[in-house]
């Protein structure tokens, strides 16, 4: 989706699909849906989907990578072709290695990891549709998969994009918006403590914006916290 | 904890806050930070005493000294045996841990003793930093024939065997059926009706999490 100029992204306070600035979009969540998998989720936040699977704690080879006193997280992101409008070229993409990188970073603060020396926790995360928003998407979805799997963890991780359009501060952004948008801000986050795990910015935001930004992010973080919660107890009812 | 008749276990999660720290103490699957105790797992909170415990309902086997497990012997080397103990690191036999009598290993073959494929119930010798080794000087260690392999979640062999053993008992008898249980999650049966125990063994291993399964696995072997 290109940039389209002089697009009016809100009307009367309203977004083009209805949202108040401050509204996340239907949020969907779901846990242990591949069993050949230590652990899977399944995320949904609007159209973009994000499907995670958590393979080990597993021996790592080559020799070479392993850490003598824990374990190492790999994480891969991928966009399958069908995933937007336009089909994309199968295969890793720089942009796909950049945001494996920030989803694993995004994870590791909240593992104990020393349990399980020499060994790999593999985190292969797919958008089957994408509609703005994937990065976050993905990181809870992995989140998700990652307590399935049974991988001791100090809290679960939400994740939230929040950005500006038309010079108003929005939360959860969808594809148009993400492409047309004053500033994009994706944040990952402990709950508990409030620890940001994630915090990257595209484009520009005043200061009281951004501190704004992130106290709404951090509300809204309260209701897909309960949204995973909800879909963690879902997994074992009979 | 007061038993109910039916439903579903209590459930926490990870990052959930289960107590203070100067009414509870942590127990197993639990770490605490600045006076609470919060769960580290998806898991079954249990409280018995002053502690509270969660027992992850997945995972993979961390093997413990002492501990005793069913692995199967993948490859043989010049002075003992590599073998899978179904958990993320291999495990090491050594000849000397292994049989008694002097062995010359230039003039004898070690497959004589365990070949490839064979399957042993073995004790934990040692584990440290993901180097395990393996022991079969226990009483009970020994080579397992016949019989059929299945594998549960680690984390669920103490469901399965029950108080003082009385789940796998109850299999025993109402299936005539020989069964070992290795801590790792691997079960040998062995006897007459195998199907009927692999199905009560899966069904304890898929509805660990709630109340009266000692019930419902009596009825289901009853029919």
């Amino acid at each position: 989706m290109a940039k389209i100029k002089g697009i009016e992204l809100i009307k009367d306070g309203k977004r083009l699909d209805g949202r108040k600035p401050f509204e996340t979009r239907e949020v969907e969540m779901k846990v242990g849906i591949i069993p050949n998998a230590n652990g899977s989720a399944m995320v949904r936040f609007g159209k973009t989907t994000a499907i995670a699977a958590v393979y080990g704690p597993r021996l790592l080879l080559p020799k070479h990578l392993q850490e003598m006193d824990k374990a190492i997280i790999q994480c891969r992101y991928n966009m399958a072709p069908f995933s937007t409008d336009e089909r994309i070229k199968p295969g890793t993409s720089r942009r796909e290695l950049e945001i494996s990188k920030v989803v694993r970073l995004a994870l590791e603060p909240v593992l104990f990891l020393e349990n399980y020396p020499k060994t790999t926790i593999d985190v292969y995360v797919e958008i089957i549709q994408a509609d703005g928003s994937t990065r976050v998407t993905s990181v809870n979805a992995a989140s998700l998969a990652l307590a399935d799997a049974g991988i001791p963890m100090k809290d679960l991780v939400v994740a939230l994009s929040g950005g500006k359009i038309n010079g108003q501060l929005i939360l959860d952004l969808n594809g148009i918006e993400d492409n047309n948008s004053e500033a994009d801000v994706p944040m990952a986050f402990m709950p508990n403590k409030k620890h940001i795990t994630l915090l990257q910015m595209d484009g520009e935001l005043k200061h009281e914006e951004i501190s704004k930004l992130i106290n709404e992010m951090f509300k809204a973080g309260e209701i897909i916290y309960k949204k995973q919660i909800e879909a963690l107890k879902n997994r074992y009812s009979e | 904890m007061k038993e109910k008749e039916t439903g579903v276990r209590e459930i926490a999660y990870p990052g959930q806050v289960l107590g203070d720290k100067k009414e509870f103490l942590p127990g197993v699957g639990t770490y605490e930070e600045d006076g609470k105790i919060i769960s580290k797992f998806l898991g079954i909170l249990t409280k018995s005493g002053n502690y509270v415990s969660v027992v992850p309902l997945s995972g993979v086997y961390i093997p413990k000294p002492g501990e005793h497990v069913i692995g199967i012997v993948t490859a043989v080397e010049k002075v003992g045996w590599v073998v899978d103990i179904n958990s993320p690191w291999e495990s090491f036999l050594s000849l000397s841990e292994a049989v008694d009598e002097f062995i010359d290993v230039k003039r004898v073959m070690l497959n004589r003793y365990y070949d490839e494929g064979d399957i042993i119930y073995a004790q934990i010798a040692s584990a440290k930093r993901g180097d395990v080794q393996l022991s079969m000087r226990g009483p009970s260690c020994k080579k397992l024939k016949d019989g059929v392999l299945v594998k549960i979640t680690p984390t669920k062999v103490p469901r399965l065997i029950g108080k003082e053993g009385s789940m796998i008992n109850l299999i025993k008898e109402k299936t005539g059926t020989m069964i070992r249980v290795g801590q790792n999650g691997v079960v040998w049966i062995s006897g007459e009706k195998v199907d009927k125990a692999i199905v009560a063994i899966k069904k304890i291993d898929e509805k660990s999490h709630i109340y009266g399964l000692t019930e419902e696995i009596t009825k289901l072997l009853s029919d």
